[in-house]
């Protein structure tokens, strides 16, 4: 009988890790359905911007408050991973804290979990201040309303309840490591910098029930993990993973170097050739004609949609996007977060109609994204530059509005003035080439 | 500004037997834009001075492309690029120059993959490389008591990490220079880039130029320094939407290097 509970343990586990690894599938699946772009060159360098970005945080800092108190959950995060790997062991194997034999090493660790712990409690408070009770610009834009809203608060009751479950199971454990001639099997392993001063609330408690307590607190501890693992796909918290392979990927061009389409060049050169026939057949008359730009999420490429799983929805992007500090209608983070809700949705189609996407009338552009968003960009880069995981919204916001031009000729009318402009007179304005040296004896 | 300017063009180069040393892009609001012009004429003075053999294409230069293409016309910007890169090749160019970072940065990055591969330089690379080398000279008194800040041009600064030319320019001239509370990486955009320029802004609370000359206008400066014409014209019309045009000048590192050589 005492095997039973080991039992239910593997099987919680087992459920917990096997709809995860369905969800990354998906996810991953999701992610091929853009446009393939080669991002397999100079591995040296993109290893680098994982260590510095992701790894290292250093884009974190830049706005120091919020960076510091990120480091100590990402740490927190990090280091209590080997507890929850010895967690796995005790469940499994029906021990008790089986990494103790390290002795005075073991003491060092559960007592920098601890403190971890507690610093990781209140990063996590000053968070929830921050949005809830200071409301800070960026967090109360319009795109933050609904799920995004709460779906900040969840990450960050979660994290209470989980550290303070910690905390509260390792008070049990300490207590009942001192009850006079030794209880059950609590032996005296680690040290207890914090919870020792949760552990008198025990005093005078029956021993059965601190180790039903400590009990309660290790299983909530574990099945919390495991529900918070799984909540991860739905969620910004997504993050927390991405950010690795998302840093790995990003562009390592001069931000102000826009791809050029090479359909277009092409085509161009088709055009700009006097020996071309136009009348000459395709070369391939099955090949289907490449479309210019980008109006739905299978026409962007695989990176950008991996950006969008990335976002964390901190809105450094938007609060420095000048159109948006203006009161524009044009929110970085709004462009990112629509690219994942459309492809979601896109993915959510595929799943519904046995794995082919059936035409569902709608699409990232009008449906998600509006034309006053794209027109409004400035194509400054300020959003690139804060992004703390390299995400680039103005690449999005470039392609839709290479369709919009290319595909739709729906430009705005002054900007179709200045573009017949550059094919008549080779500049925007409506002034003759032939005049371009008169500033020479003005 | 009626000053004799020594302008050679390619094609007269090249009817000499010569080849200039490098080719200065002068670009269309250079070549067009009222204000832009003083710009062009600022940096030509500099060069003439610097005895820099220079040419121009003249009337065989176009429009780069560049705010097409930010515009989303692909089409048209690799036109006029495979337009230009043709008719540089054909001249043999290997460095150019230009004032404005919107043709620098297409010039230096976006060419390159259509056949079109030179050394391109802003306008403050080389005017600090030519202070570096002793070839310029100005009077250092000229600035002495002003207050100077600079607004960074995003397509030279975050699209092209040139953040320190144009400050090393600038405190060779005895001014106080002071940074803007949003300066290099987090400076904010003028408001033109982007094909903005040629288009009313989206409906908001206030235009982007107005903003930013905020910024500018905390730092109390007698001068508000750019390097890009198009900055220029936005922090031009938002001194004077602060009625500040008496006091205040905009003034490009080309003039503010021109104005004061003897």
């Amino acid at each position: 009988m005492s095997i039973l509970p080991n039992i239910l343990f593997a099987i919680i586990l087992f459920l917990g890790i096997g709809y995860f690894a369905r969800n990354v599938k998906k996810l991953i699946r999701n992610i091929k359905l853009g446009q393939d772009i080669d991002r397999s060159d100079n591995s040296s360098a993109r290893w680098k911007n994982m260590a510095m970005i992701a790894l290292g945080q250093s884009k974190m800092v830049k706005r120091p408050i919020a960076g510091f108190l990120h480091i100590l959950v990402y740490l927190g995060f990090v280091i209590i991973n080997i507890e929850v790997l010895e967690i796995i062991i005790d469940g499994l194997f029906g021990t008790h804290r089986v990494f103790s034999f390290l002795g005075g090493f073991y003491d060092v660790l559960i007592g920098s979990f601890e403190v971890l712990a507690f610093l990781v409690l209140v990063a996590v408070i000053v968070f929830w201040i921050r949005r809830n009770v200071m409301k800070i610009q960026r967090f109360w834009k319009p795109e933050m309303e609904g799920f995004p809203k709460s779906d900040a608060n969840y990450i960050l009751y979660f994290e209470m309840v989980l550290m303070t479950l910690f905390l509260v199971m390792n008070a049990a454990d300490y207590h009942l490591q001192f009850v006079p001639g030794g209880f059950s099997h609590y032996h005296q392993a680690g040290s207890f910098p914090i919870s020792q001063f949760i552990a008198p609330v025990f005093n005078g408690m029956d021993n059965a029930l601190v180790a039903m307590i400590e009990k309660g607190a290790w299983w909530l501890h574990i099945v919390g993990i495991l529900i918070f693992l799984n909540y991860l796909y739905f969620s910004k918290h997504l993050h927390i993973l991405l950010a690795f392979p998302n840093t790995y990927f990003a562009n390592l061009n001069p931000l102000g170097q826009f791809n050029n389409l090479e359909s277009v060049t092409n085509e161009v050169k088709l055009m700009m050739d006097p020996n071309a026939d136009p009348f000459a057949a395709p070369a391939n008359p099955d090949a289907v004609p490449a479309k210019f730009g980008a109006s739905d999420v299978q026409d962007l490429n695989w990176v950008q949609l991996l950006n969008a799983y990335t976002c964390t929805e901190c809105g450094r992007c938007t609060s420095s996007c000048p159109a948006n500090q203006t009161g524009k209608k044009l929110s970085p983070r709004k462009i990112i977060m629509d690219t994942r809700d459309r492809l979601e949705e896109v993915g959510k189609n595929i799943d519904a109609n046995g794995g082919k996407f059936v035409d569902d009338g709608k699409s990232l552009l009008n449906d998600y994204i509006t034309t006053e968003e794209l027109w409004a960009c400035t194509t400054c880069n300020a959003c690139v530059e804060e992004c703390p995981v390299n995400i680039s919204p103005l690449s999005i916001i470039m392609d839709m509005r290479r369709y919009l031009v290319m595909e739709q000729s729906a430009a705005p009318t002054e900007l179709n003035n200045m573009m017949s402009n550059i094919e008549n007179n080779g500049a925007p304005w409506p002034y003759n080439q032939m005049d371009r040296l008169n500033w020479v004896n003005e | 500004m009626s000053e004799s300017l020594i302008v050679p063009t390619m094609a007269e180069m090249m009817a000499e037997g010569k080849q200039p040393e490098i080719l200065f892009w002068v670009g269309s609001a250079g070549s067009f834009d009222d204000r832009a012009k003083k710009i062009t004429r600022a940096f030509v003075k500099i060069l003439n001075k610097a005895n820099v053999n220079f040419a121009v294409l003249g009337t065989e230069e176009s429009c780069t492309g560049d705010v097409a293409k930010r515009a989303g016309n692909e089409f048209l910007f690799q036109m006029q690029a495979l337009m230009n890169i043709e008719l540089l090749n054909s001249y043999e160019v290997k460095k150019i120059v230009t004032c404005d970072p919107h043709s620098f940065n297409c010039l230096k990055n976006e060419y390159p993959n259509l056949g079109g591969n030179y050394e391109v330089l802003h306008h403050t690379q080389f005017i600090k490389q030519l202070l570096s080398e002793g070839r310029i000279s100005f009077n250092k008194e000229t600035y002495k008591g002003s207050r100077i800040t600079f607004h960074d041009p995003c397509y030279l600064g975050r699209a092209n990490n040139e953040y320190d030319a144009p400050r090393e320019i600038l405190q060779t001239t005895n001014a106080a220079v002071v940074e803007m509370k949003r300066s290099k990486s987090s400076a904010l955009c003028c408001g033109a880039g982007g094909a903005q320029m040629f288009k009313e802004p989206e409906k908001g609370d206030m235009d982007i130029n107005v903003l930013r000359t905020q910024d500018a206008l905390e730092t109390n400066p007698n001068i508000i320094v750019t390097g890009c014409p198009y900055c220029n014209t936005m922090m031009t019309d938002g001194v004077k939407f602060s009625h500040k045009e008496e006091e205040i000048k905009v003034l490009d590192i080309a003039e503010i290097i021109a104005n004061a050589q003897e």
